[in-house]
């Protein structure tokens, strides 16, 4: 009697790799080879798996198509299969195994709209927390503006892309045609979930440094200094606007002088 | 090791609804407004637990939302127990704390495994019915109990290979899981008869066989067809089509047997418009109905 596959291992590895054959340690009936049978579990495992990469990467299917997009899934599938039971959190490195993917050379910002898609749903999962009330910042003394420090809403995430991305998610997701996007055009991509709708937006020059200075608890300042570091054309008062109406910060880490509360 | 009992003991508790013996549904967030608003009051919502491991968003305020108005079963469908190796304790940790977010009438799953060295698979994979593969089963039962601090239901699987290793028929093996364990059963008829048609036996037979009395629930679902190498039917458990009328016709049987029970429609694919998983939950009412009155109103598991 051959090994017992389940234990042995045998049977876990044949459900991803095609070129083995039949796991040994199953029975047989009369004249079944048990390949159909055992093709059900294979066919469930892949089917399961290329059906929760599309309805993460929703985007990146449209742009390839249904035929295209499940082969390339069933590639990385086998390449890097889940190591969560958590399916929402898979494809964590889709992205990267898209800029690698050879027959995916022609659609360079197909990686990019991979990388906003996943963060899109990390986003979407996110812890709740409140927003951020933009009046918080009229109570705080003009001379303590530079040292203060924003915290971060839970569904927060920002993403420089060397792409338009974050045009061709929105536009997508919005049934929106795409044939005046240039797709070459970098973009640098907000992505926030103020209450429960995840909004994608578009940052203007020098707001990825500024917000990825906030969001690293660097002080107002540094962030000014940081977004001035990256672009002359940095205009504080749209960041700052961004900052405080965007949804992006859930409070504001001041510890006021007279009586040490939270503003 | 929890003590069975003790583990019972602990699932009494005045907070905790149970479930009514009615028909529920499989619960899809694209169906909430629908149920909300609908005259028809389901009888209660089921979800996949890992559904709900997020941290937060629009999952959890849904849900939250359909508590309010329903009881709640919660069905895992990660935890492999069936693994070979041992429970993922970070896994069974997220388990309970959706059971202790929503406080479920009821506690579900599967007689299977899905994750085998770190691999997630996304399927419930079939286990050999032998002694060893009994005793991981048991122990991973109790860990789940007693972690959980109550008392599960195990589903009865539906598979398409048998093992050489098998030594005990699969009610033998339920009966004695349940026996060891405390734990309750939750029947799938229509695994019961994708299996039996699969591996040739009766479902009739098996079904005299099984442990009916621990039943505390049971789940129908569509199955689709297809053959094996040698031209013989071979049924998939599909969950994307209305629930066959020879599963009905067992459900009918099983009622007979248990009296009313709680019953959950499953649709898990090509998820219809409400109206349609309705018609089928209405059928199980109708059905519930019939055996109500038989039994005299007395009810079974709620």
């Amino acid at each position: 009697m051959a090994a017992e596959p389940v234990a042995s291992g045998a049977f876990a590895a044949a459900l991803l790799d095609p070129a083995l054959s039949v796991p040994d340690g199953l029975t047989k009936r009369a004249g079944d080879t048990n390949a159909r049978r055992f093709a059900v579990y294979r066919n469930n495992v892949m089917v399961s798996l290329t059906d929760a990469l599309a309805s993460i990467f929703l985007t990146v299917q449209n742009l390839v198509g249904e035929e295209f997009f499940r082969a390339m899934a069933r590639l990385y599938i086998r390449a890097h299969p889940p190591r969560s039971p958590l399916i929402f959190t898979y494809g964590g490195d889709f992205a990267a195994f898209i800029s690698a993917f050879p027959p995916a050379r022609d659609l360079p910002f197909l990686a990019d709209t991979a990388r906003l898609e996943r963060l899109w749903l990390d986003s979407f999962h996110s812890t709740d927390s409140r927003s951020l009330d933009p009046a918080a910042l009229a109570a705080i003394p003009p001379d303590d503006l530079g040292q203060l420090r924003f915290n971060a809403h839970p569904a927060t995430r920002i993403l420089r892309c060397g792409h338009a991305a974050a045009t061709i998610v929105n536009r997508d997701r919005a049934g929106e045609p795409l044939t005046d996007v240039n797709p070459m055009q970098a973009e640098d991509a907000l992505v926030t979930r103020p209450a429960f709708d995840v909004k994608v937006q578009l940052l203007p020059p020098g707001g990825y440094a500024f917000l990825k200075a906030l969001l690293e608890q660097q002080t107002l300042a540094e962030a000014c200094e940081a977004a001035f570091a990256e672009t002359a054309k940095s205009d504080l008062a749209a960041l700052l606007g961004i900052a405080l109406s965007s949804g992006a910060f859930s409070g504001l880490d001041y510890v006021c002088a007279n009586n040490g509360a939270e503003p | 090791m929890p003590n069975a009992a003790a583990v019972a003991h602990h699932t009494i508790s005045a907070t905790i609804p149970t479930l009514p013996a009615r028909a529920g549904a499989g619960f899809k967030e694209q169906h909430a407004d629908a149920i909300l608003s609908d005259a028809y009051r389901i009888g209660f919502l089921e979800v996949h637990a890992e559904n709900y491991m997020g941290d937060g968003g629009h999952p959890h305020r849904i849900l939250t939302r359909m508590r309010e108005d329903f009881p709640l079963s919660v069905h895992g469908v990660g935890l492999s127990i069936g693994s070979p190796a041992g429970l993922d304790l970070q896994h069974l940790a997220r388990l309970k704390a959706v059971v202790d977010r929503y406080e479920p009438a009821m506690v579900s799953e599967h007689l299977a495994w899905s994750t085998h060295d770190n691999q997630f698979f996304n399927d419930l994979l079939p286990v050999p019915y032998d002694a060893e593969t009994l005793a991981r089963v048991c122990e991973h039962i109790d860990q789940v109990q007693d972690r959980l601090g109550r008392r599960i239901l195990l589903e009865n699987p539906s598979t398409y290979v048998a093992f050489e290793a098998t030594t005990m028929g699969e009610t033998d093996f339920i009966r004695a899981i349940a026996n060891r364990t405390g734990c309750g059963l939750l029947l799938d008829i229509n695994n019961v008869y994708v299996s039996a048609t699969n591996h040739g036996y009766a479902a009739l037979d098996y079904l005299a066989d099984f442990p009916t009395k621990l039943v505390e629930e049971i789940h129908l679902a569509g199955h689709a067809e297809d053959q094996d190498d040698t031209g013989q039917p071979l049924l998939i458990d599909s969950h994307d089509r209305p629930v066959d009328s020879i599963v009905w016709d067992l459900y009918d049987h099983v009622l007979a047997a248990t009296g009313p029970c709680p019953t959950l429609i499953e649709w898990d694919n090509d998820v219809p418009d409400w109206p349609i998983l309705k018609r089928e939950a209405e059928l199980a009412d109708a059905i519930l109905a019939r055996h109500d009155q038989t039994a005299g109103g007395l009810r079974h598991g709620g």
